[in-house]
């Protein structure tokens, strides 16, 4: 029955995955942005709301108040300032832009904060969990995390379907020249499309860092992660990006439930599996229509 | 009055010069023609007018403003409006919703959905389709309606007939011309010469990047528009 357990932890995990990939997945389906800072700037949420915690004492839920509207804003100022620029400069710039970025972030907090690792406290609900049987147990804490993830991407998903944003949002995806022929502000449009992608960065980080302790270079792994799961779930879709973090969260909890060194190996060879089975998928079509011309 | 002064506008792409010293006025409510060969330069003026296109020198003044420098989704705030070449709909968001990202002009006026499908009633059974699955017709009519939903005190419509059958083309003219009684300024690209002498008020002819017949529509004959589209005599304003 431990293997039932693994998979329903490796779900919830799954959760947390999801909702750190969907500001990676917002960013590339709607700029074409590759983001590397995503984990660095998940990492950035978790040490603000350290921040608050630490000096004026609150609770790290009361924190992540605080830390989303700022998370929004730094959002919208890095696109308008950097992100925004390096897109104008050709499309490979942003990659680099964003990865000078991430070793910023890192340095920065290791200036400021140290390289020690740190935790947020999680509150009682942190270590509460139901004991279904002997062997199945759920950590309240991990359901609450999935939750959040769905609630996250239905909003988001109602955003982007039934709000004149998210119309806006579409429309400069697929075409921006168009969009600005129509009246849309496309570069409005991109920095508020950043400002959520940060914010649920920050979200999904402080989550993380409620989970498990971290350090100041911690964001390049979560940024794998995170681009598993997008890669997994398929490029640009949301609900993608939710099946994508559950598959890599089951992938991880069963594999470490054979062996436990094997936790992040069984998910980036999982990850490896879908990208041969997508590879050969598209270069066998590609075969397919070869022939066909060839016979035509 | 003057809605529009297009002053010796240049505009390249690269080395390709394709709009040499242009100048043009506009009256409010009137409607202008431009017509020409493939290259001549129509479809980059009119990006130019809407801002698409930066100009490499010239001036553009819409109801008094310089709008040069003025970014394109400013313009269609101000009231111009293109229906670009090859539609260019959103194609996996449905009719409707192309239509309602124009509302992202924020222009008051008589244009809502209902009143887009009022026109064009062959959109309403598509109204939840994705613009992909149109057909040309359909697809130039959701075009023109998104157009008309920012309310657009000038309307540029580039290639109105390309690709639509000669039935389609009968009703999307019968809409424009609905649109210029109802006082909306209307400038159109048409290759069908005949279409654009008897639809315009003043039909403008272009070759290689230059203007190069000008004049009211029913003084213009046909022989001297093609003479002119094909450069065979550099006649002036006739």
């Amino acid at each position: 029955m431990s293997w039932v357990n693994a998979v329903i932890h490796g779900i919830l995990l799954g959760g947390l995955y999801a909702l750190l990939a969907t500001g990676l997945s917002l960013m590339f389906g709607v700029m074409r942005i590759i983001n590397l800072a995503h984990g660095s700037l998940a990492l950035l949420g978790a040490y603000l709301a350290f921040l608050l915690t630490e000096h004026a004492g609150v609770s790290t839920y009361l924190a992540l108040i605080a830390v989303l509207p700022i998370a929004l804003l730094f959002g919208y100022v890095l696109q308008v300032t950097m992100l925004e620029r390096s897109l104008r400069a050709g499309e490979l710039v942003p990659l680099l832009t964003t990865f000078g970025l991430l070793i910023v972030i890192a340095n920065l907090l290791q200036y400021f904060f140290s390289p020690d690792v740190h935790s947020l406290p999680s509150g009682s609900i942190g270590s509460a969990s139901w004991r279904v049987s002997s062997t199945i147990q759920i950590p309240w804490f991990d359901v609450l995390i999935l939750g959040i993830a769905i609630f996250v991407l239905v909003g988001l998903q109602l955003l982007l379907t039934k709000t004149q944003l998210g119309r806006e949002l579409r429309a400069t995806a697929a075409d921006a020249e168009t969009a600005e022929l129509v009246g849309v502000n496309a570069r409005g449009v991109y920095a508020r499309a950043t400002a959520i992608a940060v914010a649920t960065a920050a979200l999904a980080g402080v989550f993380y860092a409620m989970r498990s302790a971290f350090d100041p270079f911690a964001g390049p792994s979560q940024l794998i992660y995170a681009f598993e799961a997008v890669v997994i779930g398929g490029v640009g879709s949301l609900w993608g990006t939710l099946i994508g973090g559950i598959v890599l969260g089951v992938a991880q909890t069963v594999g470490a439930q054979i062996d436990v060194q094997y936790f992040a190996l069984s998910g980036h060879l999982v990850f490896l599996a879908v990208l041969v089975v997508r590879a050969v998928a598209a270069g066998g079509l590609r075969r397919i229509s070869l022939s066909r011309t060839v016979t035509a | 009055m003057t809605l529009l002064l297009v002053e010796s506008i240049d505009a390249r792409y690269g080395l390709l010069q394709a709009v040499r010293d242009v100048s043009l006025e506009v009256e409010e409510g009137e409607t202008l023609a431009l017509v020409g060969a493939n290259g001549a330069g129509k479809s980059t003026l009119l990006c130019t007018i809407a801002g698409s296109h930066r100009p490499a020198g010239g001036r553009i003044v819409f109801d008094g403003v310089d709008v040069t420098r003025v970014r394109a989704h400013r313009r269609v705030r101000m009231g111009i409006a293109l229906v670009p070449e090859g539609r260019r709909l959103f194609p996996a968001l449905t009719v409707e919703e192309n239509l309602l990202v124009a509302t992202a002009a924020h222009r008051e006026g008589p244009w809502d959905v209902e009143a887009v499908l009022e026109v064009f009633p062959l959109l309403r059974a598509h109204r939840s389709a994705r613009a992909a699955s149109l057909s040309g017709g359909e697809q130039q009519a959701t075009a023109i309606g998104r157009a008309l939903m920012t309310n657009p005190r000038l309307l540029l419509v580039d290639e109105v007939s390309l690709g639509l059958a000669p039935v389609v083309v009968e009703r999307v003219y019968a809409a424009l011309g609905e649109l210029s009684q109802r006082g909306t300024t209307i400038v159109l690209v048409e290759q069908d010469v005949g279409r654009a002498l008897a639809f315009a008020s003043r039909v403008v002819c272009m070759l290689e990047g230059r203007v190069v017949l000008e004049g009211p529509a029913r003084d213009v004959t046909r022989e001297q528009v093609t003479d002119a589209y094909f450069g065979l005599a550099r006649a002036g304003a006739v």
